[in-house]
């Protein structure tokens, strides 16, 4: 069953072929049997998921099933899940049940989708490699000691290992796309403001977005229907109609013109990934897809600026994680300045105390003309280089991550260096553009990630280039050795 | 040495929403702790803010009477800093982009004299919530109740000089937002408070002194008390040879003092950035002229008015203008008696507002309601009773023992106007007092009023003051 793709499962629930109690109990045996060694789970909801699984049942016997009525999935610790705890890969949160649905987990439900669980994460999204995590490192499936990538990491990993047949995952510099790449899956950064952020625990606001995680291109479409949408609770959210994500997947892409950005294929990026994002792009070509050169001048401030501005976001966001009213509080404080210190002192990773100082720093006295609002004319600056690429392009794409999966414990200590493992996938936040990660082949039995980025609201097209691609290679089909 | 105080007043003025700024919870005060605090106020993980159009609509007013510019665009922007009652961590307030800036107001001084003073600027932000302190035992309680109701924090220029300037500029500002009804005003419940900047200077200087911020002062009395407090002592410490320091500090009513709560170095740094979470503000041109025809008639155009169109003076319009409510029933008392606005002015100034402050009621709850003073005012006019007499049908009235026609009925108060019988009660008087009118007709004039008080005690007050002085000159002469 775990080899079956959405629409084939859901086909399956509707035709009874297998009910979703019995399609959710094979992936809790499957995630009982393969998540000890791969972490991807920080809770498990055992008979939550059971019991939607029977309501789904009736549903599908009685009423009028959806696309995902049935169809389980996990979903990342950092949606919040009425009743259910919402870590957000934090000391912080792991106390924390949260009292009310974020919207992409109540149109989840709506859906009748079973929530098989919450999945592993970098610490409040704030990592590359999944290694920040209170609850531990997330290990890659297809070679045990490698990462997965971040801060997606359990989603990516529980996907690829088909765990889950499908999960949500955000992105902020890259935690959908990275770790879909480094995992050998599909994911999706929608537009900014396609996707509500009501109840998605803020790291950058403004760089923050929900999308889909899943096996394919087919099923990321059927993922996103169900995610993306206006919703008042959040002013951030677009109130525009949503596309069909399905109904063109197999539009032709003759005559598509598809930008190579010449900064995205120089220095820094692994040979071994250099060929196999050149071999896609050739299949894409064999498509009927015409390659253009581009160039987006402004690349290498994407690093730079990222740097501030998330930081700068997120040391704001932190600040009502104090010890006061939810969440973890030291033992035995002193008084307010000492509850304060020491409840944010043990309660936060090193990973989020770095950027809480980052930003501090850039948004303090004397130093935010310098930093922050710097930072604000170069992510104009970034995102004026797309507007113009997409006047003579329709599609960019390029490599996701700069190599395959790197080994547990190797850049942990060199902040610099991991945070160049988003150097391609980064500006696309800063510029608010739709993104997407697909499987392009394997160095040393690592997969390969290729981006496809989008222009504003173009989430169909980028899906119908994915789909077209996925139908004449089958690397997105591959599963790792010891999870068929 | 001659010194001037310069004083700018912060004035946070509650806006009368429904829900509050940022989320749907009520606004309503007094509810038990927390009972109006929903996720959203709490600060909880993942929740985002969603502005109330509502407090655009009246930030805008605000700033269309007070002849401000209603910026096209303005920003929300994060004031960061940890207070446990402060659940996010940050207050949501504007920075550098305010709704409203650049106006005045005018103010009338003591000495009948108009100054104009400037508002810098009006900014939308979020109230925080309260910290209790009392009745828990080595703990501090939270209640965010208030957590998210929306101000209008209203900067001044530096432009008052005195005690008396400040207060003149904050009660008009209070009589703005209520006729503008975008504020309740009460100062009990903190709907309306200030904060003062103190300064003082050599007359004739140009340059500002090191200023003082004297916080969240509730009342007019204790602004003035407090301000004059502060330039006291500032004058003593530069006199003595100090230099005064740039300081927060707080007034303590019951001792009659400022005191320092911190220093410019304690300061906090805010760390303002632009709230991601919310949009810029945007408003056409369209949106403010409907605000703009949506305008009550305001206080100085309303005085004005009353001057011309009810001949009163100045001082007169200025005190029945000063709050809607007053201005309204004093002309539906003019409108249903249709005597002189002057007479009706007297009246409501006089009898009603002593009676209203002496019972502590707001006019709108008065138990003599516009129509039954008019009802008053029309006997005094048509002379069924007198001046005097009114006074004890309005006692009455005020007791609740009926409209004006009801009680002069009931107590014969009815004005006595027939000549004959007024002559018939002065004739009585002449004969008793043989001494007087001897006196009298020998040229002591002064004797005249003893006369007329006589008649009217003898007429029990009901004998119209007019009649009697006629026909008494005549009686008395021949």
């Amino acid at each position: 069953m775990h080899t079956k793709t959405l629409a084939e499962l859901a086909r399956g629930l509707r035709d009874r072929s297998f009910s979703s109690e019995e399609l959710t109990r094979h992936y809790l045996e499957r995630i009982k049997r393969f998540d000890g060694e791969l972490n991807g789970f920080i809770t498990l909801c055992e008979d939550t998921a059971l019991a939607q699984a029977r309501e789904a049942d009736i549903q599908l016997s009685s009423g009028r099933p959806g696309p995902l009525t049935g169809i389980p999935f996990a979903h990342k610790d950092i949606f919040c899940t009425d009743g259910v705890r919402t870590s957000c890969g934090s000391r912080m949160l792991d106390n924390f049940i949260a009292p009310y649905d974020a919207t992409v987990t109540a149109r989840f439900k709506q859906a009748g989708a079973v929530m098989l669980g919450k999945t592993n994460m970098d610490e409040f999204a704030m990592g590359s490699s999944n290694e920040t995590s209170w609850y531990g490192p997330v290990r890659n499936p297809w070679d045990r000691d490698t990462v997965p990538g971040g801060s997606s990491g359990g989603s990516a990993a529980v996907v690829a290992a088909r765990l889950a047949p499908a999960a949500t995952g955000t992105d902020t510099g890259g935690s959908i796309r990275q770790p879909a790449a480094l995992c050998g899956i599909t994911g999706l950064k929608p537009t900014y403001g396609r996707v509500s952020r009501y109840g998605m625990i803020a790291f950058a606001s403004s760089l923050d977005q929900a999308g889909p995680m899943a096996a394919s291109a087919e099923d990321a479409a059927l993922l996103l229907q169900a995610m993306a949408g206006f919703d008042p609770r959040d002013s951030t959210c677009v109130d525009r109609p949503v596309d069909d994500y399905s109904a063109g997947l197999n539009n032709e892409l003759k005559g598509l013109r598809i930008g190579l950005p010449k900064e995205y294929f120089g220095a820094g990026l692994d040979a071994g990934t250099a060929k196999a994002v050149e071999a896609a792009i050739e299949e894409l070509k064999k498509l009927g897809a015409e390659p253009v050169e581009i160039s987006l001048p402004n690349a290498g401030l994407a690093v730079p600026t990222y740097y501030v501005v998330a930081p700068a976001e997120c040391s704001s966001n932190l600040s009502r994680f104090d010890g006061v009213r939810f969440g973890y509080r030291c033992e035995n404080p002193r008084d307010l300045e000492d509850l304060y210190k020491r409840s944010r002192g043990e309660g936060f990773g090193p990973e989020v105390k770095r950027r809480i100082m980052i930003g501090t720093y850039a948004l303090s006295a004397g130093y935010y003309d310098a930093y922050y609002l710097k930072a604000q004319q170069a992510r104009h600056l970034i995102a004026d280089d797309f507007k113009a690429a997409f006047e003579k392009v329709d599609v960019i794409a390029g490599p996701t991550a700069p190599n395959v999966a790197f080994r547990l414990g190797e850049k942990v200590d060199d902040p610099v260096t991991m945070y160049l493992s988003d150097v391609f996938t980064i500006a696309v936040n800063l510029a608010g553009l739709p993104g997407m990660s697909i499987p392009a082949g394997f160095v040393e039995e690592l997969p390969v990630g290729l981006q496809l980025i989008g222009n504003y609201f173009d989430e169909a097209r980028l899906l119908n280039v994915a789909h077209r691609y996925q139908q004449v290679t089958d690397w997105h089909t591959r599963i790792p050795k010891g999870f068929e | 040495m001659q010194w001037e105080a310069v004083i700018g007043l912060e004035i946070h003025a509650q806006l009368a929403t429904k829900s509050k700024i940022f989320s749907g919870a009520s606004t309503a005060y007094g509810a038990a702790p927390n009972t109006q605090a929903c996720a959203v106020d709490l600060g909880l993980p993942g929740v985002l803010p969603v502005l109330n159009e509502e407090v655009v609509r009246m930030a805008a007013r605000f700033g269309l009477a007070t002849h401000s510019t209603v910026a096209p665009r303005s920003v929300f922007a994060r004031k960061n800093y940890f207070y446990p009652d402060l659940p996010k961590g940050y207050q949501i307030s504007q920075y550098e982009l305010p709704i409203v800036h650049t106006g005045y107001l005018d103010i009338e001084l003591d000495d009948g004299e108009t100054k104009r003073i400037g508002i810098t600027r009006a900014h939308l932000e979020e109230d925080a919530g309260k910290s209790l302190h009392e009745g828990f035992h080595g703990v501090t309680g939270i209640d965010l109740n208030r957590a998210g109701t929306p101000l209008l924090e209203i900067v001044s220029e530096p432009d008052l000089r005195s005690a008396k300037e400040a207060v003149a500029y904050m009660k008009k500002l209070h009589s703005l937002v209520r006729y503008l009804e975008i504020c309740d005003g009460n100062m009990q419940e903190g709907s309306f408070r200030c904060d003062a900047n103190v300064s003082i200077r050599r007359k004739g200087e140009h340059r500002f002194g090191t200023r003082a911020e004297i916080k969240n002062i509730n009342s007019f009395r204790f602004v003035e008390r407090a301000i004059n407090f502060e330039i006291e002592r500032q004058i003593e410490v530069l006199e003595s040879g100090g230099a005064v320091v740039q300081e927060t500090r707080l007034y303590d009513a019951n001792k009659d003092e400022t005191r320092s709560m911190r220093t410019k170095e304690e300061a906090n740094d805010y760390r303002y950035f632009p709230d991601p979470d919310l949009l810029p503000v945007e408003i056409d041109e369209a949106f403010i002229e409907a605000v703009r025809s949506s305008l009550p008639e305001l206080p100085d155009a309303k005085k004005a008015r009353f001057m011309q169109q009810y001949g009163l003076s100045a001082y007169d319009a200025g005190v029945l203008t000063a709050s809607r409510e007053m201005a309204d029933y004093y002309e539906a008392v003019v409108e249903a008696s249709k005597v002189d606005g002057k007479l009706a002015a007297n009246w409501v100034m006089g009898e009603l507002s002593a009676a209203l402050n002496k019972d502590g009621i707001e006019v709108e709850a008065s138990p003599i309601d516009a129509a039954a003073l008019a009802g008053l005012l029309v006997r005094i006019n048509d002379n069924t009773i007198s001046g005097k007499i009114a006074k004890t049908v309005f006692e009455a009235m005020w007791a609740g023992e009926g409209d004006a026609d009801a009680v002069i009925e009931a107590k014969g108060l009815k004005q006595i106007t027939d000549t004959g019988a007024i002559e018939q009660m002065i004739r009585e008087v002449i004969e008793a007092n043989p001494e007087q009118v001897e006196q009298y007709r020998s040229g002591k004039d002064k004797l005249f009023g003893f006369f007329v008080g006589q008649v009217m005690k003898a007429s029990k007050g009901k004998a119209n003051p007019g009649e009697v002085n006629k026909l008494l000159k005549q009686l008395l002469d021949e």
